[in-house]
């Protein structure tokens, strides 16, 4: 596969996984409100994330759990009545500009580093192209907002990247309702790469699609990130996923961070009871059948959340001490890995602690 | 070829479906054959799940048996009677007896309604006046496991998650107390932790209700445990059918091989990371059936899916890497693979090599 973007990474593959440093990108203590009239409703409270160079971490969690908004949060893509109330946002670019927190960034700032620097590719690819609008349009559109080129240059470049993403060149003249959903994703990707961007945000990017046509597109974002070299954040609610895409998961409920760890970590040995109850909520397609049970009860409502720990109204585990807990990551017991941390005292990979 | 159906076990025949086609035009004289020859049955107390990509057929299927869509050629019979949807009466009694529960729980309830609205016309128009309706719908609510069903009653849609708004759904196709169910995707507008709660509660009401149901998905995973039997379809065809089991652990089909390669599989950890590290797929990874992993390159396969289904010859050529002359020319048949099972290919001794194939009727020896 021909790659005509310029300066293939020379980042190792694979990243080995400990925080270095300096992470391209640091979430630090991160909560975002949404004003309403009955109260604010807390749909990320106080999270800490950081995603390194080349990484893959994936942030899983169900609908309303406050994944998008995370996301769109730090990269200040939020508007009223979201309201951002407490945190930092670091980026530490790697190419020469001096790491600055992205919430404290003027207008101008924050257009540098959008698109060229941090790119998105939407949830839902029917919606974020323009119905009426040719692809080459929209793919020169984007160019020409982020990157100062010549006319002919931008549709070269809007040509090569239909290449990259393997979609011949004469779909460029294209509307996008002649696109199949598959398609459609890949121009979204395409898009988000015209900058040749160090993070790539995928906010669901395939879950609208069928099983095949996923597989493809996920192959196709871990072959152009080998490539090119850059990290992503991948939100999901398909935890089985990022099991097999992320190097690092993130779990998150009812706004907050209830586990991190790598992917091997939160398989084999998951330490939240949400996490665990996640596991066993996906049917599998191998190994033995087994009885499965899903997660009984539904989130709370954040407007109103219950006191403690937000899992507890649904959790086996629950005791009454969980309504007093202050919600804080720490170590899992017993963890090799300093870096594989738990939002619950109580409940460890074995099962209970005490 | 037909072969006896494993779903046959579990209960009486409630509704079959034979050489069941449909063709929509498309204008300039061009049609689109959006169900080609489809045949199964349904049996109370029994799941069916019918499996493929969208564009595939699957909910042509469900329309068609829903008395929605006139099928362009084959027969419908409920409960061994032609179905008839010819008149009002007719389609209502047809309806009382058949109910679909659609896959978006967020439009297929009214907003402006409350929840004792949804339930109490389905209610009154299938189980008719006599009926105490407060009661029936209570009963609904809690069939669906909505405790304390009095909480409910007065909620719009709005106010519902995700997974009770499905509740309602199918507490209103309860409502006609129906033989048969067709779920159209039921769960896969839903959370994770949510899905398998609304299968284990379908499960429960088929076998309570003694439900002939037909579960409709692109997920193959949920069909393995969930249904009785498979059937997958591709391009309006079923290209493979038999017991869940077998289907998904040993596909025949190189559709139905390629639909379980690509499933994610939790078990394998950073396997799509790892298929691009030099070295290739990892080893001890060995391929079910008898076909290997699809070699070609991402972009290569991407192309070859864009390229949609044959128009002559097995419509699954043009994706298929085992596919020779003879698949471009001639469209197979169900061919029988075992006793419980059929796949329309005509490479099955090169695709389903690994499975134990019972000798052809007529066959010496």
């Amino acid at each position: 596969m021909s790659t005509p973007m310029s300066t293939p990474s020379s980042e190792p593959a694979l990243q080995e996984h400990t925080a270095p440093a300096s992470p391209l990108l640091e979430i630090k203590d991160l909560s975002v409100a949404y004003r309403t009239a009955s109260g604010d409703v807390k749909a990320v409270e106080r999270v800490n994330l950081s995603l390194n160079v080349g990484e893959v971490v994936g942030l899983a969690g169900e609908s309303g759990s406050g994944k998008s908004t995370l996301a769109y949060g730090a990269c200040r893509l939020l508007r009223p009545p979201a309201v951002i109330t407490s945190g930092s946002v670091r980026y530490s670019g790697r190419r020469g500009a001096a790491p600055a927190d992205i919430l404290q960034m003027r207008q101008d700032q924050l257009h540098k580093i959008r698109w060229r620097d941090i790119a998105i590719v939407f949830q839902s690819a029917m919606n974020a192209l323009n119905p009426v609008l040719r692809v080459r349009d929209q793919l020169v559109d984007a160019i020409h907002a982020h990157l100062k080129l010549s006319r002919d240059e931008a549709n070269e470049k809007a040509a090569s990247l239909l290449d990259l993403v393997g979609i011949p060149r004469q779909r460029l003249r294209s509307y996008p309702h002649e696109l199949s959903g598959g398609m459609r994703q890949r121009v979204m990707i395409a898009m988000a790469l015209a900058a040749d961007p160090e993070i790539v945000l995928m906010d669901e990017p395939t879950t609208a699609l069928d099983v095949v046509v996923q597989r493809d597109i996920l192959a196709q974002i871990v072959e152009l990130k080998q490539a090119l070299g850059f990290a992503i954040l991948f939100i999901t609610h398909d935890l089985s996923l990022l099991l097999e895409l992320a190097d690092r998961i993130a779990v998150m409920y009812a706004g907050q961070l209830l586990e991190v760890g790598t992917a091997e970590e939160i398989q084999r040995e998951a330490s939240h009871p949400y996490t665990k109850g996640l596991l066993n909520s996906f049917p599998s397609l191998r190994g033995p059948r087994r009885e499965l049970t899903g997660i009984p009860g539904s989130p709370p409502d954040l407007r109103d959340p219950p006191p403690g720990c937000p899992f507890m109204p649904r959790c086996g585990f629950a005791r009454p001490a969980c309504a007093e807990v202050e919600m804080t990551l720490a170590p899992v017991t017993g963890s090799a890995d300093p870096w594989h941390v738990t939002a619950c005292p109580f409940v460890g990979p074995e099962g209970m602690r005490a | 070829m037909t072969v006896a159906s494993v779903a046959a076990d579990c209960g009486p025949l409630a509704m079959e479906a034979t050489g069941l086609s449909k063709d929509f035009r498309l204008g300039r004289g061009a049609t689109l054959h959006a169900v080609r020859d489809v045949s199964f049955g349904l049996y109370r107390g029994a799941v069916v799940a019918l499996v493929g990509e969208s564009g595939s057929g699957k909910s042509t299927v469900a329309r068609l048996l829903a008395g929605q869509e006139r099928p362009s050629a084959g027969t419908i019979t409920l409960d061994g009677q032609p179905a008839d949807v010819g008149s009002r009466g007719a389609f209502r009694r047809y309806k009382s007896e058949v109910q679909l529960v659609f896959q978006d729980p967020f439009s297929s309830l009214n907003p402006v309604h409350t929840v004792s609205y949804h339930l109490e016309r389905p209610v009154r128009l299938h189980q008719g006046s006599t009926v105490n309706v407060k009661s029936q719908v209570t009963a609904l609510l809690e069939q669906v496991r909505l405790t304390p069903a009095v909480q409910f009653l007065p909620k719009y849609p709005h106010e519902l998650s995700g997974g009770q708004r499905q509740r309602v759904s199918f507490a209103r196709a309860l409502a006609a107390k129906p033989a048969v169910l067709l779920a159209d995707e039921p769960v896969s507008m839903l959370d994770v932790s949510i899905r398998l709660e609304m299968l284990n509660l379908l499960d429960d009401l088929r076998k309570r209700l003694a439900l002939a149901l037909l579960y409709i998905t692109h997920d193959i995973a949920s069909a393995r445990y969930f249904a009785d039997e498979v059937l997958v379809m591709y391009a309006g065809e079923i290209v493979e059918r038999g017991p869940a089991e077998d289907v998904t652990q040993q596909p025949a089909h190189p559709y139905t091989q390629l639909l379980v390669a690509s499933a994610p599989d939790p078990d394998n950890l950073g396997s799509l990371l790892r298929s691009f590290a030099p070295g290739g797929r990892p080893p001890g990874d060995p391929p079910r059936g008898g076909l290997a992993q699809p070699p070609t390159p991402p972009a290569a396969r991407a192309h070859a899916a864009a390229s949609g289904p044959a128009t002559t010859g097995c419509p699954f050529s043009t994706r298929c890497p085992l596919a020779e002359d003879r698949c471009r020319q001639e469209n197979p048949p169900l061919q029988r693979v075992t006793d419980l099972r059929t796949a329309a290919c005509w490479r099955l001794d090169v695709a389903a090599s690994g499975i134990a194939r019972t000798r052809q009727t007529g066959d010496p020896a």
